[in-house]
């Protein structure tokens, strides 16, 4: 063996090696910042709890109402077109989709009963949860990132004003009831949109298509679909305001926060949604 | 002898990095305010004045030392603990910091309704008083983006000031600001502190302001302590010619005072020691 390729050989190793190296080192450091964004997430959610819980039993901790009601209209009467048209269209959708199969097996009324239970079950909640992702998680993390760069938050806790009572509390539970009073709506714009596609289009008798509809719902569907919304804004604001209240670096620090509250919510939501599914089917629920 | 409202003993804080690297910003730090008077804190870009100050208003856990205000220390202290004695504080901040989503009215009732069972009607009177404090009463309606930076000051000056803090913290009152302005803004610091009878505590590197409102000062460089003392006494080193001072520190000090270009804190290059610090950091 020439001393060259011996040369080469070793230079391939250590490249290989250091190759591993950075690799096993990226992946640690991307695992250690998960941990940490789940410890934080989780120390999060015992404070929200706490500071809630206490602003109810304690008279000197204030509730904060009329923030609730700001964020509250905030949150969610902006998202309620959005989520009417978005829903529709899904109701739409999912009807033609169905059509030809069920069609073929000389089954096309049950159509409203898939519809029924897709929807209430599914994919009312978690498109909801998608658009309001983009609506209020997304604008609560430039919200409180701003007031962290513009020293605000700062101020706050200088007033002896806690953040979490201050901020996140009223922004996470105006969420969560935003998320399952638009939950109801969007259930009744997909109903509504699979009713006026089979009956208008498809010609199905509007009688059976109710009927259908209301043979396939049992209450179950509808508070499994209301609770998963209830989990579902919680986590895109706890999302929001964590990553809200963490931001550094000025405005790219902003926008990368923003961002990545859109992501992190996405891909939480359907992680909850499928674990919560599988949950819902061992237990029969 | 008068008990000291703040007393900063041994006070040491140290910094990581991304990198995990740690560098030490404040060494040993030990000072103590008095009473009513008007403590200026001076030092070069990165000498750790912010991190003192944010560790005398509980924002920053120091590493090691201890500070006590009215006598507790409020580096041990619960949440709740310490914003009792936050309570007792005003700080107005860099940019003023001011909430951007209320009006510079609403910003200045918010202390009062969050921590006094004063009627909404007279808060409105107290807002209004206080407004007439900082000269801002035209601006009471305004949202912060409609202010100018002297502006966000004065408003800022006034929400400090809104339940009669004992403590008052300034952190670089003039920086940013036109060279009257900051005059104003001075003048507005004095008369505060002559009428309220509060103590001051103000972090700054303009030198003409800092002797116009000072009592004492001390003087920080990277992140140790070279001197405390009367206002008279910095002023006899400022004006004493470099030749005459024998003590390294009394010559940087002279230098820093001056603003001159050469001396101990510039390098034979001309580079100054703070944009080292600013650049390589320090252990
Ligand atoms: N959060 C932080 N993490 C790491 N290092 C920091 C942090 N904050 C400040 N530092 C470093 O500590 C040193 C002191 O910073 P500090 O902000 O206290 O300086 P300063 O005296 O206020 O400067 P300036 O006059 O420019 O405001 C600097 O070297 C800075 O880089
Ligand atoms: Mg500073």
């Amino acid at each position: 063996m020439s001393d060259r390729t011996l040369i080469k050989k070793e230079n391939s190793v250590l490249l290989m090696l250091r190759l591993i190296g950075r690799t096993t080192l990226g992946w640690y450091d991307k695992v250690m910042s998960g941990i940490r964004f789940l410890g934080g997430m989780t120390i999060l959610l015992g404070q929200i709890l706490w500071w809630t819980v206490m602003s109810l039993v304690k008279p000197d901790i204030r509730f904060r109402r009329p923030a609730l009601i700001y964020q509250m209209v905030r949150v969610g009467v902006r998202s309620i077109s959005i989520i009417v048209l978005v829903q529709m269209f899904i109701g739409i959708i999912l009807v033609l989709q169905m059509a030809p199969t069920l069609d073929m097996y000389g089954q096309l009324s049950s159509v409203a009963n898939i519809i029924a239970i897709a929807v209430f079950r599914e994919l009312g909640p978690l498109i909801t949860a998608v658009v309001l992702s983009g609506f209020a998680g997304a604008s609560i993390a430039a919200e409180i990132g701003a007031m962290v760069e513009s020293e605000e938050v700062k101020a706050l806790r200088a007033h002896a004003l806690n953040p979490i009572n201050f901020l996140v509390v009223p922004r996470v539970l105006a969420t969560v009831l935003m998320m399952i009073g638009l939950t109801v709506i969007s259930d009744v714009m997909g109903i509504i949109g699979g009713f006026t596609t089979a009956v208008g289009f498809l010609g199905i008798d509007s009688q059976v298509y109710l009927q259908n509809t209301q043979t396939a719902l049992v209450a179950k569907d509808f508070i499994t679909g209301l609770f998963k919304a209830g989990i579902f804004g919680l986590q895109i604001s706890m999302i929001a305001c964590y990553l809200g209240l963490r931001v550094t670096g000025g405005a790219v620090g902003v926008g990368k926060a923003t961002t990545q509250t859109v992501v992190f919510s996405i891909v939480s939501l359907i992680a909850t949604d499928c674990l919560f599914t599988a949950i819902f089917y061992i237990f029969g629920l | 002898m008068v008990t000291p409202v703040i007393e900063v003993n041994n006070l040491a804080k140290w910094f990581t990095d991304e990198n995990h690297r740690r560098s030490r910003v404040l060494h040993d730090v030990n000072f103590n305010v008095f009473p009513g008077e008007t403590l200026v804190i001076m030092g070069g870009s990165g000498c750790g004045k912010s991190t003192l100050l944010n560790c005398m208003i509980g924002e920053l856990h120091p590493d090691r030392g201890s500070i006590k205000i009215f006598e507790k220390d409020i580096t041990t202290m619960d949440e709740f603990s310490l914003n009792d004695i936050r309570k007792k504080f005003g700080i107005l901040f860099q940019s003023g910091a001011l909430f951007n989503s209320m009006t510079v009215g609403e910003n200045i009732a918010l202390p009062l309704q969050e921590h006094s069972e004063i009627d909404p009607s007279i808060i409105n009177i107290v807002v209004t008083i206080k407004l007439e404090q900082v000269r801002m009463l035209a601006h009471r309606n305004k949202i912060p983006s409609q202010l100018s930076g002297g502006q966000k000051k004065r408003a800022g000056l006034a929400r400090a000031i809104a339940l009669d803090p004992k403590i008052l913290f300034y952190d670089e009152p003039s920086a940013g600001l036109d060279p009257v302005t900051v005059a104003a803004i001075d003048e507005l610091i004095i008369s505060l502190s002559k009428k309220l009878g509060v103590t001051s505590i103000v972090v700054t590197h303009d030198m003409p302001s800092a002797f116009r409102i000072a009592d004492r000062m001390v003087m920080l460089h990277k992140g140790k302590v070279l001197k405390v003392g009367e206002k008279r006494e910095f002023e006899v080193l400022r004006d004493t010619p470099a030749e005459e001072l024998t003590d390294p520190n009394d010559q940087l000090i002279h230098q820093f005072l001056l603003g001159l270009g050469h001396g101990p804190l510039t390098d034979s290059e001309g580079i100054s020691e703070y944009e080292k610090i600013m650049t390589d950091g320090f252990i």
